[in-house]
Order: C-alpha cells, then structure tokens, then sequence
C-alpha cells in the first residue's frame, strides 16, 4: 500500500475515531467539571477546576425515601441483570439443547413456534403485558421474569448446538450418561462461544432494558439505573454536571469489562448477525 | 434462518422412528423437563400478551376503570387510521418512523461499511480505533440520550453549536436543536447512528473477512482496479451481510422510544413522535390501553411485512448462486 494511501487511511481514521469519543470524553470530562460550566462552548473538553464534587453532590441527593437511594437503583440493575442473564442461559440452553439434539413428540412445533416468536419484537407485546401485570407494578420480580425465557437466545444455542459434532455425545451415552448428565459434562463445556454470546447480548440488552420500567416502576426505590437517570435529568433544575456523574457510573462496569473482554464482545456481536 | 429450517429437514425422520436413522437421541421425559422451564415463561410472557393484543385492540378497556372492557369491534383501527381527529397523530409518528428509517438505514449502512474497510486494512492500531467506533454500542440509550441532549443545547454555548460555529469560522448556527420541529428528527437522527453504526461495523467486518482471499487476487490478475474489486467482489461477497443489517436496523427504526422519550417527550409539535411512543402514551397518559394495543398490533403488522420481505430476498439471493 502507498505511503498517501496509508496516510489518508489514518486521517479518516483518526477525524472519525474524534467524532465517536467526544461524546465519551464529554460525559466524564463534564462530570469532573462544576455543574454550571458543562454547557460551555468547546470548553466542556477543558477538564478546569475538576474535582469529584459532583459524585459525591450525587450520592447525596439521592440519600432519601423521596428520592430514592443510589446504591438502591444500582442493586436493582444488578439483581434483574443478573437473574435475566443467569436464568436465561439455564433455561434457554436446555430447551435448546431439547430441541437441536433430542427427538421428542411435539420437537417439530416447538421449534417452528420458538422461531416464529424470534420475529416478535418485546415492543408489540409491552401494552398487552403491562395490563396484564399491572397488579405487580414496582416489584422486583415483575423486571426480571418476563424476559428470563426468551426466543432468540434460544435460537442462537440451537444453531450452535446444531453444529456441534455427534461423537463425543454418543460416546459418553454409550458410557451409560443420561440424557442431563450428557447436556450438563458434555455439551455445555464443548459450548462456550455460544454461552459468551448470549450472555454479552442479554447483558447489554438488560442492563440498557428502557421501555419495560418506564411502564411498571414509579416508587423511586424500585428504579433501575436508566429510568433513575431518565428521571434525574427530567427534573428542574438541571445539575448537569451531576446528571453526568451519574451517567459515568452507570458505565463504568460495563465500559471495564468491555474493555477487559472485547475480543468476545466483538465476536459474539458479529457472530450473532451472521446467524440470521 | 435458513440452517434452521435445513436442519429440520434433515432432522425430520421420513420413516417410522428410528433411533439410527435421525442419528437423535430418543428421550420425551427429559426432552419435555429441558423444554419446559423456557416453553412456560415464552407462553405466559409472549404467546399469551400477544393473542392478548388483539382482544383488547377490539375493546375499550381502561385501567382501574369501575365497568368491564366493552366490544367496540374494529372502532379503534378505524379511529387510528380513518377519524380525522385522531389519524393524523398516528400517520404522524409513521411517518416519522419512516423518515428514521429512510435516513438511519442507508447513512449508517454506508458509514459502518466504510469504517469496516478502512480496518480491514493490515495496518498497526486498527485494533485500537475499532474500539473507539464500537465503544458507543455498550452504552445504555437512555444514558446515550442524555448526553446527547447536552451535546443539542441552544445557544451558542451549546457543544454542538460551538464545534459548528469554530469548524464554519462563525457562519452557521446557532441552532435550538430539539427545540425546532425542523431539527429535532434530524438530532435524534444523528445521535442514533452515532450509537448503532459500530454494532453494524464489526458485523460487516465479519461478513469481509469471510471473502475468500483467492477471489481478490484473481480479481487482481485479471487487472481490476480498487474500484471494479469493490463491485465485483466486495460488495457481492457481502450481500447478505448487508441484507441482513438492513432489514435488523429497518425494524429497529420502527421500535425507535428510549431517544424520543427521554430527548424531545415527542415534540415539538410531534415532529419526533413515534408509533410506540404513541402506544405508551396512550395507554398511559390517555389509559386507553384498547386503543394502545390497537397501535401495537399495526406495529406488529409492519415489522411482520419487514420481516417476510427480508425473507424473500434472501430466498432469491440462494435460489441465483
């Protein structure tokens, strides 16, 4: 390749890399910055008179009953997060497993049904849903367990499993395993790709998981970290440089174990495309 | 969706069951215990809302409301796509979403694709600016549109009215972002492909690396250019890649919400309202959940004919090659 070639490739790089991060850089520069200086012109960047002010003028504000308590919106991501993800890669791999390696009366319509519900976006179910559950606004349980089973994570295992080689099943059968003790020693371990994946995109999805909340949380203890911050900037008047504290912490796990594991987020994310 | 619908073939014994014939595994008890756990949760939270959708769409049912749903029949439909007073709200918001969608889909197509084949290049630090693209996909949208919210502030103080006012040396702007019917599709717009155009870069990263090397270099022996290389083996190699990317992000531009609540609340005077920011709104702001799932099951309706047209390219694409 030609040194001008070269060199353009790395000024169009480089002008776009600059478009992507000066948001990023916004958000925390402005976090560190006093609250009424954020909206400045370019001097947003300029990281003048930083401090942590703002973080712990955060915590502070969210220290009430009223409020609800900052510590109390984290949890709640972490726990519907967590079940959702953990739940779902239980239940969901072994209905996929069912489907992909066993032969059973009914495989064939569960199967059809668990690809045609894949089409089906959680948006033209929310109304309906909502109605139905609204006895069990503001629970905990009512965030998480709607999205436990879910069509497309089933999707993905069964083309995964689909794939994998017959021998080390059949000869672990042959050795007298059962039907779970073959999927749980056998498959599962044969299947961390395929784990990796779901868990990335559930995770993100989750942690993210707007429209869902909107509709069944109004107790401000009960909020996960988007509604909170949803709420927080809607409310005059504006502590911008807190609302952005607050939005820094709300990344920041998940921007580090991004950067810790970004060759499997990459590849899950592109591989789940693919699949399509 | 192809594999799934092959395999099943494969997979479908065509004489009476034989273990050794389909090469599975015969176990109904264990096979019913695996499937159960996801069938039930898929049943009461999908399969029931669903058909739920349609009953309520064809009555009026009010939240906490003393009397009974009560039949109106295809009222509502008839209210949201014919009544004078009501329709031009919902052909509003799809409109709009159609907009998103006609601007979203080809720009951050273009974009992702040009990123992806600037980092294919076997250049030292792409890893490095692969990062920075798809860093904005693990951020949570609702925290997406709160930065950009700040980015949009009116007045010359505004982020990007400042980096417009330095870059045109002080001849544009400036502009009141979200607060100008003319501007605030085009700012949704624009933050919304900021956060999805890294998602479809590493996909089509995938699809070119997945273009066999061997068809450049005949390209390159029969003398072709960067340019006639592009055509003839780039963007063929990469068609159902691209297929595939459109149709996910045409879908997404219908299931558009979190930017438009959190950003411009639908406004300013519904220049940015949604079909399902209609549908939560009425079903909450109005408590007309009947006429909410109405909405619901016409945007049902058009991500299923996205859906079946997709299929059916992608069923010719195979049928030619």
């Amino acid at each position: 390749m030609s040194r001008l070639r070269t060199t353009l490739t790395y000024l169009a790089l480089t002008a776009l890399a600059i478009v992507f991060v000066a948001p990023v850089a916004y958000l925390v520069i402005g976090s560190l910055k006093p609250s009424g200086e954020v909206i400045d012109g370019l001097a947003g960047f300029v990281p003048e008179n930083a401090s942590l002010q703002n973080y712990s003028g955060m915590l502070g504000r969210f220290d009430s009953p009223a409020t609800g308590y900052f510590r109390d919106f984290y949890l709640t991501s972490l726990l519907v997060t967590s079940v959702v993800v953990a739940g779902g890669l239980l239940v969901n791999s072994m209905a996929a497993y069912a489907l992909a390696r066993l032969r059973w009366r009914g495989r064939d319509a569960a199967l059809l049904t668990v690809v045609a519900l894949t089409i089906l976006p959680f948006e033209a179910i929310a109304v309906p849903l909502f109605y139905l559950l609204n006895d069990h606004r503001n629970t905990y349980y009512i965030q998480y367990l709607p999205f436990v089973a879910s069509a497309f994570s089933i999707y993905l295992f069964y083309s995964f499993f689909v794939g994998l080689p017959r021998e080390l099943e059949e000869a672990a059968r042959i050795d007298g395993a059962g039907t779970w003790r073959t999927f749980f020693r056998i498959i599962v371990p044969m299947s961390k790709p395929v784990f990796a994946t779901v868990t990335i995109l559930s995770f993100l999805t989750t942690w993210g998981s707007f429209l869902w909340p909107v509709m069944m949380v109004d107790q401000p203890q009960r909020r996960p970290l988007p509604l909170a911050i949803a709420v927080f900037q809607g409310q005059p008047p504006y502590d911008w440089g807190q609302i952005f504290a607050f939005g820094v912490l709300m990344v920041l796990p998940v921007l580090v174990v991004f950067l810790v594991f970004q060759r499997w987020f990459v590849q899950s994310l592109a591989s789940s495309g693919l699949k399509g | 969706m192809s594999t799934t619908t092959q395999t099943t073939r494969q997979a479908r014994p065509l004489a009476p069951p034989q273990k050794r014939r389909s090469g599975l595994h015969r176990d109904d008890r264990a096979a019913w215990a695996m499937f159960l756990p996801a069938a039930a949760g898929l049943l009461l939270f999908v399969v029931v809302p669903f058909v739920m959708a349609g009953w309520l769409s064809l009555h009026n049912v009010r939240l906490d409301a003393p009397t009974p749903p009560s039949w109106m029949g295809l009222e509502q439909y008839r209210r949201i796509l014919l009544d004078p007073d009501f329709r031009g709200e919902f052909y509003r918001g799809l409109l709009n979403n159609v907009l998103f969608a006609a601007v979203v889909v080809p720009v951050q197509t273009a974009l992702a694709l040009a990123l992806a084949l600037l980092l294919n290049r076997p250049l030292r630090g792409m890893p490095v600016f692969r990062t920075f693209f798809f860093m904005p996909v693990v951020f949570p949208m609702a925290l997406v549109a709160v930065v950009w919210k700040v980015i949009y502030a009116r007045g010359e103080l505004g982020m990007l009215n400042a980096a417009i006012d330095t870059l045109s040396f002080g001849h544009l702007g400036p502009y009141d972002w979200l607060g100008d019917p003319g501007t605030a599709l085009p700012a949704v717009i624009i933050m919304s492909i900021w956060q999805g155009a890294g998602l479809q870069m590493v996909i089509i990263l995938a699809g070119l690396q997945g273009i066999p090397a061997d068809l450049y270099e005949a390209a390159s022996l029969d003398r072709a250019g960067r340019w006639l290389q592009f055509r003839h083996v780039t963007l063929p190699g990469l068609r159902n890649t691209l297929i595939f990317v459109v149709m996910v992000t045409t879908i997404l531009a219908f299931r558009l919400f979190d930017q438009v609540y959190i950003m411009t609340q639908g406004g300013p005077q519904q220049a940015t309202t949604t079909v399902m920011y209609q549908a939560v709104t009425t079903a909450f702001d109005a408590n007309n959940v009947g006429r909410a799932s109405a909405i619901t099951v016409l945007f049902f309706l058009i991500v299923l004919a996205i859906t079946l047209v997709q299929r059916r390219v992608l069923r010719e694409d195979r049928e030619v090659s």
